[in-house]
């Protein structure tokens, strides 16, 4: 019934998941030595900014147990309240950021309350149901978001210097990635992560040793709720353009599709799921009409062989080939 | 203007029943939501309407839309759902998403990515029942749909094969116990929901058409009705089913057409948070 | 001996079109709920690419189409013109099939100075102008100045609204919204209904409740305005009915059976094409380009297809008028297009007007016995 994230062994051992931080970092840094044309510095970036919401969602999933259909709902509001503040009330991008992204943290703090009462199918259709009403007022509320067409963005500016181009761009995201990461990695080894880990071995028995379930889920919550909403307002500022298909069902799906693909309790499983199905679907492409087909059997593939994902399996596999118990 | 508002809420309600209907035979089966489930009213209306279109008579194209949406349901549990047994509640979902994708796609290679209708099956004529016109085919749906909740109640509780498959659905261990075949009522379980999806697209057809991605919403708000009923009751379903389509006729009625979806999912959402289990669910009983 | 010089002969023309070809980037929601928008956009582009290098290519050089699939996603459509521009460096876009990826990618285009012919329908993709951005499709803010001249001419000054939840839908319902005033007709109700429904007798039960309305419009496209005007014969509304350009298509009357009778839509002359008058100015254009995309693709032409054959010819007209793809060059030459007869209508762009048609390259359609019937 419970799957025990077993990627537990990486986190439980700072040593391991501080050298996991370090290649992080390597790869971030040296990975322009690749990135040849703007094209590909636009991929880069998307798959940090999906990489970045997808750690957040993976405490929430991985650690915490809970489930999330409507998490692209903060991504779109972190991205639209920050765009709206920008655009509509004249207030500086970085600040409007901020206060976007404490707005939905507000938010999912006043709504995670009565929703995270419902468990499994019910909790996923409670946070289904709040994305898509989300996503319907934003397309509807013409006047304020522009509509289904969306609206334009200002670019992020620091004291009047507007910051645009891939490359700036492309150090930020990959800043606040190695942030996201960190914080997140902070928070697993933390007594604060393992009263969460207990919780989703059973809630009952965390309970019994006096651990506060609710505080401790809401909490979950609403800090996967602030990633996301960082992560969006990020977007919005970097493309200069927002819509509402960013709050949609389907990017919800995207969202743990990505963080179950590349491994629940894993931080760098997260990192990676984003990398592989953001890069994915640009070289599929090629396929033309099977891209969907392709899509569709690939996520049950991969399901069905790595039912873990993909970092805890190749971490399986390689303790395996070493001889050691994981 | 409330009959109006009435009648097109039960109309839509049916179809949302069915739907989830078949969202409650496969969840008491197997404990999987199968998010491909609106894929199934899909394949039903598209095969159906190619069928027709290439000729065929409409009762024989209804009856092979159901072949092969029975055939493709049961697929799916044999390739994608048996062999993920053990896997998580999360990686469950990511499966079924994966095969309502690849669903689709499949129907846009197979077909196309036009809208095609079917022929209403008694005509066009509007009824009029007091203040209210409904068109003929609105009492196709509703009878259809009547009869094929009393059939599967007389199935659950009569038949030996029916009450096999209630009883995986109360505890499998205690069933496989008494020489139940877990694997064959799965099986069962998702050909039955497949021939109700494609039942419920071939009703629709002719009222509101089918293409390719008709699944995507249907889905969603069969799944969203079931949940209301409380998921694995049968009555609940169709109770979910209902009630939703009324929420929403009403909605767009007396307050506003742009946001019923909103209002909907609002009531349901709250419903949940006072009965956590849905309007019929049983409150599972957690072992510790 | 005779074998070289044969050898040689075969590779002149080759060594003609051995020179860089002509690089047309384009980018479709070919799959996608916009669907079929980007599908005759694409055939077309191919279509008439493979036609033109056959005749010879545009200043002795051929013509290579890349064109990817967006899907009707804005974010998509974004990375695809970033590749285009990038990667794939292309001479000139066409493409964006509905707004939202057409103003996704503007900035781009902007940015990168490249020429960009847009095939979506709102006005805020040329207005304000912008350097770059062209498009071909009337403005839905023209459709609904021809539906409003037209629904004054029959009498009426108050009409009800019901629109979809697209981005097509929104932008015609908000540019309707602003445009009546003006046209003399007072907007009484305004019903929304969503993508995928599939029964709005609940929002034509309240218009018909309301006092006063003369005349009902259908802001939308794709199943619903098929599934409004069914509801709307079911309810027995007998109010003139108008649809939006978004359906002028064959496939929405069919859908719409005999509750279509009756309903009318500004399209462009395209769909009368064979019954146009012989003296129409449009008549030639349109018929042959009908008649090019029916034999090739055994499907019902669209408008929509149309816009995109005018995207590759304006771009055409341009290169050869420029003399060469230079694209500031190409840009100025597109910003002077005179009098150019299109599927749409005629073009006469100016630095204020980068779609240069007007109110006559709309025409009035009615519906009649399941094909269309010229009204004005």
């Amino acid at each position: 019934m419970c799957s025990f994230p077993t990627a537990s062994s990486a986190a439980a051992r700072p040593s391991a998941s501080r050298r996991g931080l370090a290649a992080l970092a390597l790869v971030v840094a040296l990975l322009p030595l690749a990135l040849t044309n703007a094209y590909t510095y636009e991929i880069a970036i998307l798959v940090g900014l999906n990489a970045i919401t997808c750690v957040g969602l993976n405490i929430l999933i991985g650690y915490a147990g809970q489930i999330s259909l409507g998490h692209a709902g903060f991504f779109g509001l972190g991205a639209y309240g920050s765009a709206i503040l920008a655009a509509r009330y004249g207030v500086p991008p970085l600040l409007a950021l901020a206060i976007a992204s404490g707005a939905v943290g507000a938010a999912a703090w006043l709504i995670g309350r009565p929703i995270l009462r419902l468990r499994g199918h019910y909790l996923a259709m409670g946070t289904l149901g709040m994305g898509v009403i989300v996503s319907v007022v934003l397309a509807t509320e013409d006047r304020v978001t522009g509509g289904p067409d969306g609206m334009p963005v200002p670019p992020l500016s620091v004291f009047g210097y507007p910051l645009s181009g891939e490359r700036t761009w492309y150090w930020i995201v990959a800043g606040a990635l190695i942030c996201a990461v960190a914080l997140a990695q902070n928070l697993i080894e933390s007594p604060r992560g393992r009263a969460l880990r207990a919780l989703h071995g059973s809630e009952i028995a965390a309970g019994a040793i006096g651990i506060d379930a609710a505080r401790h889920k809401l909490g979950a919550f609403v800090l996967s709720a602030v990633f996301a909403a960082v992560a969006g307002a990020l977007m919005a500022h970097y493309s200069g353009f927002i819509t509402p298909g960013k709050a949609s069902f389907l990017h919800s799906i995207e969202l743990v599709t990505m963080v179950v693909f590349g491994g629940m309790a894993s931080t760098f499983g997260a990192v990676a799921g984003a990398a592989v199905l953001t890069t994915l679907p640009q070289l599929l492409t090629a396929l033309k009409e099977y891209e969907m087909v392709t899509l569709g059997a690939v996520m049950m593939l991969t399901m069905i062989v790595m039912p873990l994902g993909l970092v805890p399996t190749l971490e399986k596999r390689i303790a395996a080939a070493r001889g050691k118990p994981v | 203007m409330l009959a109006q508002y009435l009648v097109s809420g039960v109309t839509i309600g049916a179809i949302y029943a069915l739907v989830a209907l078949g969202f409650a035979i496969i969840y008491n089966a197997s404990h999987v939501i199968n998010f491909a489930q609106g894929e199934f009213v899909m394949i039903g209306g598209m095969t159906s309407a190619v069928c027709v279109e290439a000729g065929l008579a409409l009762p024989l194209a209804a009856a092979a839309a159901i072949l092969v949406a029975t055939l493709v349901g049961m697929l799916l549990e044999k390739l994608a759902v048996e062999p993920a047994r053990g896997a998580s509640v999360v990686t469950l979902i990511i499966i079924t998403i994966g095969a309502s994708i690849l669903l689709r796609g499949l129907a846009t290679l197979v077909w196309d990515k036009k809208i095609h209708s079917l022929p209403a099956f008694s005509g066009e004529q509007p009824i009029a029942i007091g203040a209210a016109t409904l068109l003929p085919q609105v009492l196709w749906v509703l009878g259809v749909s009547a009869a094929a909740v009393a059939l599967l109640g007389w199935f659950f509780n009569r038949t030996l094969t029916g009450k096999a498959m209630l009883a995986v659905s109360h505890n499998r261990l205690a069933a496989r116990l008494v020489g139940i075949s877990v694997r064959r009522v799965l099986l069962a379980s998702f050909a039955l929901s497949a021939a109700l999806g494609a039942l419920a697209g071939i009703l629709i057809a002719p009222i509101s058409f089918t293409s390719w991605d008709v699944g995507v919403m249907l889905g969603l708000k069969g799944f969203a009705a079931a949940i209301l009923g409380g998921l694995g009751s049968g009555p609940g379903a169709v109770v979910g089913g209902l009630a939703l389509g009324l929420i929403e006729s009403l909605g767009a009625g007396y307050l506003s057409s742009a946001y019923k979806d909103v209002f909907a999912f609002l009531i349901i959402l709250a419903a949940l948070v006072f009965l956590p289990d849905g309007l019929f669910g049983r409150r599972a009983a957690e072992r510790v | 001996m005779s074998v070289r010089l044969l050898a040689a002969a075969l590779a002149l023309p080759f060594a003609v079109f051995a020179q860089e070809p002509i690089r047309v980037g384009a980018f479709l929601s070919v799959t996608g709920p916009a669907a079929f928008l980007g599908d005759p956009e694409q055939k077309t582009l191919e279509l008439y690419v493979e036609k033109q290098n056959a005749a010879g290519g545009v200043l002795g050089r051929k013509l290579q189409l890349v064109a990817y699939d967006s899907a009707g996603d804005a974010e998509k459509a974004r990375g695809y013109v970033k590749r285009l521009i990038e990667q794939d460096r292309v001479d000139v876009i066409i493409g964006g099939s509905t707004t939202g990826e057409t103003m996704a990618a503007v900035p781009l285009a902007e940015g990168a100075g490249v020429p960009f012919i847009s095939l979506a329908g709102a006005v805020v993709i040329i207005e304000p102008v912008k350097k770059w951005v062209f498009k071909t499709p009337h403005t839905d803010r023209m459709a609904c100045e021809k539906i409003f001249v037209d629904m004054r001419a029959r009498g009426a000054t108050k009409a009800a609204l019901i629109s979809g939840a697209g981005g097509f839908d929104r932008s015609m319902r908000a540019e309707c919204l602003k445009v009546a005033e003006r046209h003399g007709v007072q907007i009484v109700a305004d019903e929304s209904y969503g993508a995928g429904d599939t029964d709005m007798t609940a929002q034509l039960t309240k218009i018909k409740n309301t006092p006063g309305v003369q005349a009902v419009l259908n802001c939308g496209f794709g199943q619903g305005p098929a599934i409004v005007t069914k509801n709307y014969r079911q309810l027995g509304i007998a109010t003139p009915f108008y649809q939006s350009h978004g359906v002028a298509s064959k496939q929405y009357v069919k859908l719409s059976g005999d509750a279509a009778e009756g309903v009318r839509l500004p399209a462009a002359a395209l769909l009368v094409a064979d019954t146009l008058p012989a003296e129409d100015a449009q008549k030639k254009v349109v018929v042959a380009y009908k008649h090019e995309f029916e034999k090739r693709f055994n499907q019902e032409v669209s408008t929509f297809g149309g816009h995109a054959y005018d995207g590759l010819m304006l771009f055409v007209e341009a290169v050869k008028r420029a003399g060469s793809t230079d694209k500031a060059k190409v840009r100025d030459a597109l910003e002077q297009t005179r009098g150019y007869m299109g599927t749409a209508g005629v073009v006469n762009m100016s630095t204020q007007d980068h779609m240069g048609l007007d109110l006559t390259a709309f025409r009035m359609l009615e519906v009649r016995k399941g094909d269309w019937r010229l009204v004005d």
